[in-house]
C-alpha cells in the first residue's frame, strides 16, 4: 500500500522575511543597508535598486503602491547616475541626496520607536486601576428565524443580483453581390480607381470583407487587375477586357 | 493625615486616570492652592515612588499623579489574570507617534512622507485609542486636519510630559544636510 507522503518543499534559498517586518519601503531600505553594512551616505543605487525589487516581488510586495513608487524611484535615480556629467560641474548635485536624506530622517524616526518601545515597556510593568480583562466575547446566540423571513431576505438578495449581460450575435452576411455591382459600375466609368474610390474613407468591416473578396474575385475572372505600387499602398484597381471563359 | 490628604487619597484611588493638581483643588473649593499641595506632599511622604511600605505607589505621570502597582508585582498579577498589561503598540502607530510627538501640530501628508506610506488608517487608530487628537486645521489645501499627542499618550509611556522625550540631538542618528556630493 502506498501511503501519501507530504511533499517536501525545497527550502527557498535567499533571505526569508516576513511582511509585517517592514512598516514601509523605507524601513525595507533601511534593512537591506543594515544587512550589507552600507555606508548610507554614498550608496551603491544599482545594487540596492536591484535587492530591493528582488525582495518585493520575492514578498509579493510589488503590488503595493508605496513600494512600487520607492522602486520606481531608485530606478529613476540609477539612471541619473548613468548620465556623463562635465568635470568640475558645481551645478551637479547628486540624484541620490534626497533619498539619503529621507533615509537618515526616518533612522532618526526608528531609534525614536525604539525609545518609546523601551519607555512603554517599562511602563506596562506598572498596573493602573482600570487595566482590568476585557470581559470573554459571548457565544453567539441561536438563531431564531422564521421561514417567512428566510424566504423574504433570499428574496432581497436575488433582488441585489444584477440581470446577466446578455449579448446578441447578430450575423452580417457579406454583401459581395452588391460589392460587385458597385465595382462593375465604377469600372464602366473609369479605366482605374483606387480602393479609398471603392469603399470610402470609413467603411465597416463587412464592406472592406465584401469590396475585397468581390475584388479577388473579379480579378480571378479577368474582369480586373490589382495592383500596388509598394506594400501596404492603397490598392489600384484597373479595368481588363475579360479573358474568354474557359 | 489631613482630612484633604485622605480626600486625595480616595479620589486617586478611585480614578481610572492620573488627576493633576487642578483636578484635585476642584474636590474642595474651599482650599487654597497653598493648602492643595501640601495635602499632595502629604500623600507623596506616604505613597511616593521609592517608599517600601505598600504595593502601591504614587507615581508622576502625564503631568498628574496616579496609584500604579509596583513593578515587581506586576507579573504575579498578570499571572493570575487580575489585570492585564496594555497591549503593546505596532511599529507603524510608534512611527507615527513619535513623528507627531516632535512635529506636532502636524498633517498627515508629512507624516506619510516621513513614513514613507499611507498612515491614515493609524492615524485614525491612534485617535481612536486616544494617543493623539486633532488639535487644529492647517493652512493651505482642504485644510488638512493637525494632530497633536493627548496626555494618554505620556501615559502610556509614563513620562511626566513631552519635555521628558530625547532631544533629537541625543540620538544617534542627529539629522543633517547629507554630506556634499563626491564626484565618482
Amino acid at each position: 500500500m502506498i501511503t501519501p507522503t507530504n511533499p517536501v518543499l525545497p527550502e527557498q534559498a535567499g533571505f526569508v522575511v516576513e511582511l509585517e517586518q517592514f512598516s514601509g519601503p523605507l524601513d525595507l531600505l533601511l534593512h537591506l543597508i543594515r544587512e550589507d553594512e552600507l555606508d548610507i551616505t554614498d550608496l551603491p543605487i544599482a545594487k540596492i535598486a536591484d535587492q530591493f525589487l528582488a525582495v518585493i516581488s520575492e514578498l509579493g510586495l510589488n503590488q503595493a503602491a508605496d513600494y512600487l513608487e520607492m522602486a520606481a524611484r531608485l530606478l529613476r535615480i540609477k539612471a541619473q547616475l548613468l548620465l556623463p556629467r562635465r568635470l568640475g560641474d558645481d551645478e551637479w548635485e547628486d540624484p541620490r541626496s534626497e533619498l539619503v536624506r529621507r533615509l537618515l530622517e526616518y533612522q532618526q524616526i526608528r531609534e525614536l520607536v525604539d525609545w518609546l518601545q523601551r519607555a512603554a515597556t517599562r511602563r506596562s510593568e506598572q498596573l493602573a486601576r482600570g487595566y482590568a480583562p476585557p470581559a470573554p466575547e459571548l457565544p453567539p446566540a441561536p438563531l431564531e428565524i422564521e421561514l417567512n423571513d428566510l424566504l423574504a431576505a433570499a428574496e432581497r438578495v436575488i433582488a441585489l443580483i444584477p440581470e446577466p449581460m446578455l449579448h446578441r450575435v447578430v450575423p452580417r452576411p457579406l454583401d459581395v453581390e452588391s460589392a460587385t455591382a458597385r465595382i462593375q459600375a465604377l469600372l464602366a466609368a473609369r479605366e482605374e480607381f483606387g480602393w479609398s474610390d471603392l469603399v470610402g474613407t470609413r467603411p465597416s468591416v463587412v464592406e472592406v470583407l465584401s469590396a475585397f473578396i468581390s475584388l479577388l474575385e473579379l480579378a480571378k475572372r479577368g474582369a480586373l487587375r490589382l495592383t500596388q505600387p509598394e506594400p501596404f499602398a492603397p490598392m489600384v484597381i484597373r479595368r481588363e477586357s475579360p479573358r474568354e471563359a474557359v | 493625615m489631613s482630612p484633604l490628604a485622605k480626600l486625595f487619597e480616595a479620589a486617586l484611588f478611585a480614578a481610572s486616570r492620573p488627576l493633576t493638581l487642578e483636578d484635585l483643588a476642584t474636590l474642595d473649593p474651599e482650599v487654597g492652592e497653598a493648602e492643595t499641595r501640601a495635602a499632595l506632599a502629604e500623600l507623596r511622604d506616604a505613597w511616593g515612588e521609592g517608599s517600601e511600605d505598600h504595593g502601591v505607589e504614587l507615581v508622576d505621570i502625564a503631568g498628574g499623579w496616579q496609584f500604579l502597582t509596583r513593578r515587581e508585582y506586576a507579573e504575579p498579577i498578570e499571572r493570575a489574570q487580575f489585570a492585564l498589561r496594555p497591549r503593546h503598540l505596532s511599529p507603524a502607530a510608534l512611527e507615527t507617534l513619535a513623528i507627531i510627538a516632535y512635529r506636532q501640530p502636524v498633517g498627515r501628508l508629512e507624516v506619510d512622507e516621513i513614513r514613507g506610506v499611507d498612515s491614515q488608517a493609524v492615524l485614525d487608530r491612534l485617535v481612536e485609542r486616544g494617543l493623539i487628537e486633532i488639535v487644529s486645521r492647517g493652512e493651505g489645501l482642504g485644510r488638512p486636519l493637525l494632530y497633536g499627542t493627548t496626555p494618554q499618550f505620556l501615559e502610556i509611556l509614563g513620562l511626566k510630559g513631552l519635555d521628558q522625550l530625547p532631544r533629537l540631538d541625543e540620538l544617534s542618528v542627529a539629522l543633517r544636510p547629507p554630506a556634499p556630493a563626491q564626484p565618482e
